[in-house]
C-alpha cells in the first residue's frame, strides 16, 4: 500500500471577490519531496501555497495534512509583507521560529537563545543577533527568516519567493539549506520564478496558470509546450465570467 | 527658591485638586505611554483619533441616561468604541475595504450621533465637558477608575505582548502557526478603548488621543526597541502632564489643551534634536562614519 502524499488538494478553488485565484486545483505532495511551484505572475502559486498553510480557506474543494498537524508547517512569507520598520532584533525574529514551543507565553531560555544564534551562524549571520531586523539588507533579511525556519524544525517547510531580491550568493547558499532539508527528509514547496535555477535544484515541480498546467519531475514540466500553455491560460482573464458550475 | 517652589511644587502641595489631577496624568500616561507606542508601530496613528471620537455617542446616552454619572458615561463609552472598533475591523477582514476607510466612515456616524444626542438632551456646557474635559475636577471615582485602567492595560500588555509584537512584525507567519492573531488585534483595540474613556473624563474626547499619540511620536526620535519606546513615551507623557498642570494653574489656561500643547511642544522638539532621524542632527553632523 502506498503512503499517502504528505499534503494533498483535491479540486481546490480559493477565489478573491469570487475571482479564482485557483481553480479546481487537484494535486499532491509527497513526504519528503522537493517541489518548485512555478507558473506566470497572476498563476496562483502564492495562493496555493497560503492555502497549504491555512492562512486562506478554499470556497470549492479540500486540502488535507497526512500525518502533520498545521503547527508543523513552517512557512517562509515574502520579504514585502513583512513591517521592515518595526523595531525588533534580529535575534528576536530567529526566536519566532520557536512559537511552537513557546507559544505566546512561554519562557525563552538561555538554550533556546544559543539555538537561534547557531542558526544564525549557519545562514552566515554571526554575530547579527542584537542588530535591528530594519538596519540589514534585503539579502540578509531573508537569511533571518530561513534561520527562523532552521530554528522551527518542521517537517513541512513552505517557501514562498524566497529568493526575489536576493543577490546570487545569497541564493547559492540559501539553496545548499534547501537541499539539506530535502537530504533530512523534510518536505519542501518553493514558490520560484527561476526555471534554470529549479532545473538544477528542484527534482520536482507543479506548474500553474491558475489550474495546474502539468506536475510531476521537474524535466517533464518544464517543457517549451508546457510553459507555453500556461502563459495563455495565465493570460486568458474574463472580467464578465459567469457562474463556474464545475470542475474544468 | 521660593519663587521656583511656588512656581513648580506649591500648586500641588496646597490644593488637593491638583495632586488629583496630577494623580490622573500619571494614570493616563502609565496606560496611554504603551498605546500610543503600539498604534505607531502598527501605522494607525489616525485610527487612534477616530476611535477617540467613536466614544462620544455612548457618552452621552450614559449621559442622558444617568446625568453627569462618570461610571454611566464610562461603560456607555466603552461599549460605543468597542462597537465601531469591532464593526471596521469586521468590514476590513470580510470586505476589500482597508480598516482606515472603515474606520473614518464608522466614527463618523458615531461621531454625528454623539453630537446630535448631547445637543438635544443636554446643554452646551455638557458638550464641552465631553469633548475638552475637566482634569481639575477628577474626584475620587474617576481617579480610581483611571488607575484600574492604567492597572489593566500593563497587565494585559505583559501576558499578550509577544503575540502583540509578532502580530505587528509578520501578521502572515502568527496566522500561519494558528496563533491567534485576530485575538491579540481585537485585545489591543479594547486596551486602547479602555484607555480612550479613562482620558475622556480628564481631556475630553478631542483631547484624549493627544496624550496617546503625541508622546509616542516623539519617542520614536529617540530609542528604537519597543521596550524603551513605551518608557520614553509615558515618561513623556507624564511631563507633559505635570508641565501641562503648572502651566494651566499659573496662567489660567484650559488644562487639557495645556497639557497636550506641551506634549505637542515636545513632539517638536524631539523632531528637531531627536539623535533618531531628527531634522537638525544630519545639518549639525556632516561627517559619516567608517565603512
Amino acid at each position: 500500500m502506498t503512503e499517502p502524499d504528505l499534503v494533498s488538494l483535491r479540486d481546490v478553488t480559493v477565489a478573491y471577490d469570487r475571482h479564482p485565484a485557483i481553480h479546481h486545483v487537484s494535486c499532491g505532495f509527497a513526504r519528503g519531496s522537493l517541489t518548485a511551484i512555478i507558473g506566470p505572475n497572476g498563476a496562483g502559486k502564492s495562493t496555493l501555497v497560503k492555502t497549504i498553510a491555512g492562512l486562506l480557506k478554499p470556497a470549492e474543494g479540500a486540502m488535507r495534512l497526512h500525518g502533520v498537524s498545521p503547527k508543523d508547517i513552517a512557512y517562509l512569507p515574502q520579504l514585502a509583507g513583512i513591517d521592515d520598520s518595526f523595531p525588533i532584533s534580529v535575534q528576536d525574529v530567529v526566536l519566532l521560529g520557536l512559537w511552537r514551543r513557546t507559544g505566546a507565553f512561554g519562557r525563552i531560555t538561555l538554550d533556546m537563545r544559543v539555538e537561534a544564534s547557531k542558526a544564525l551562524s549557519t545562514v552566515g549571520l554571526d554575530g547579527f543577533e542584537g542588530r535591528a531586523f530594519g538596519s540589514v539588507s534585503a539579502g540578509q533579511r531573508q537569511r533571518v527568516l530561513f534561520a527562523r525556519v532552521l530554528v522551527a524544525d518542521s517537517p513541512l517547510i513552505l517557501l514562498d519567493e524566497p529568493f526575489s531580491a536576493v543577490d546570487s550568493r545569497t541564493t547559492a547558499d540559501l539553496i545548499r539549506l534547501i537541499d539539506r532539508w530535502h537530504r533530512e527528509g523534510r518536505t519542501v514547496l518553493a514558490v520560484l520564478h527561476d526555471h534554470d535555477q529549479v532545473r538544477r535544484h528542484f527534482p520536482q515541480s507543479l506548474l500553474m496558470a491558475r489550474e495546474v498546467v502539468a506536475g510531476g519531475p521537474t524535466e517533464e514540466v518544464l517543457t517549451p509546450a508546457n510553459l507555453l500553455r500556461a502563459r495563455a491560460m495565465s493570460e486568458a482573464w474574463d472580467g464578465d465570467a459567469e457562474v463556474c458550475r464545475g470542475a474544468a | 527658591m521660593s519663587l521656583l517652589y511656588d512656581w513648580l511644587i506649591g500648586p500641588f502641595a496646597d490644593f488637593g485638586f491638583m495632586r488629583r489631577a496630577l494623580a490622573a496624568c500619571l494614570a493616563l500616561s502609565l496606560g496611554s505611554g504603551a498605546m500610543g507606542v503600539f498604534l505607531v508601530l502598527r501605522r494607525m496613528s489616525l485610527i487612534g483619533d477616530t476611535m477617540a471620537h467613536s466614544v462620544l455617542p455612548g457618552a452621552a446616552i450614559g449621559f442622558m441616561l444617568a446625568g453627569m454619572s462618570l461610571p454611566a458615561m464610562s461603560l456607555g463609552g466603552f461599549l460605543a468604541g468597542l462597537l465601531v472598533a469591532l464593526a471596521s475591523g469586521l468590514v476590513s477582514r470580510f470586505t476589500p475595504q482597508k480598516e482606515d476607510a472603515s474606520f473614518a466612515s464608522f466614527f463618523m456616524i458615531s461621531l454625528a450621533i454623539g453630537v446630535l444626542l448631547v445637543s438635544t438632551h443636554g446643554s452646551a456646557v455638557d458638550l464641552m465637558h465631553v469633548l475638552f474635559g475637566s482634569i481639575l475636577a477628577v474626584d475620587d471615582g474617576s481617579l480610581i477608575l483611571m488607575a484600574s485602567v492604567a492597572s489593566t492595560t500593563l497587565m494585559v500588555l505583559a501576558v499578550i505582548f509577544r503575540g502583540l509584537v509578532a502580530e505587528c512584525f509578520d501578521p502572515l507567519y502568527l496566522r500561519a502557526l494558528n496563533g491567534r492573531g485576530g485575538l491579540y488585534h481585537v485585545l489591543f483595540l479594547t486596551l486602547v478603548v479602555l484607555n480612550m474613556v479613562s482620558g475622556f473624563q480628564a481631556l475630553g474626547t478631542l483631547m484624549a488621543v493627544g496624550l496617546m499619540m503625541l508622546p509616542a511620536t516623539a519617542a520614536r526620535f529617540w530609542v528604537r526597541e519597543v521596550w524603551s519606546l513605551i518608557c520614553l513615551a509615558t515618561l513623556v507623557a507624564f511631563v507633559s502632564g505635570y508641565i501641562g498642570l503648572v502651566l494651566s494653574y499659573q496662567f489660567n489656561w484650559p488644562s487639557g489643551p495645556a497639557i497636550v500643547l506641551v506634549a505637542g511642544a515636545l513632539y517638536l522638539l524631539s523632531l528637531a534634536i531627536g539623535p533618531r532621524d531628527g531634522i537638525l542632527l544630519p545639518l549639525l553632523v556632516r561627517r559619516h562614519l567608517r565603512s
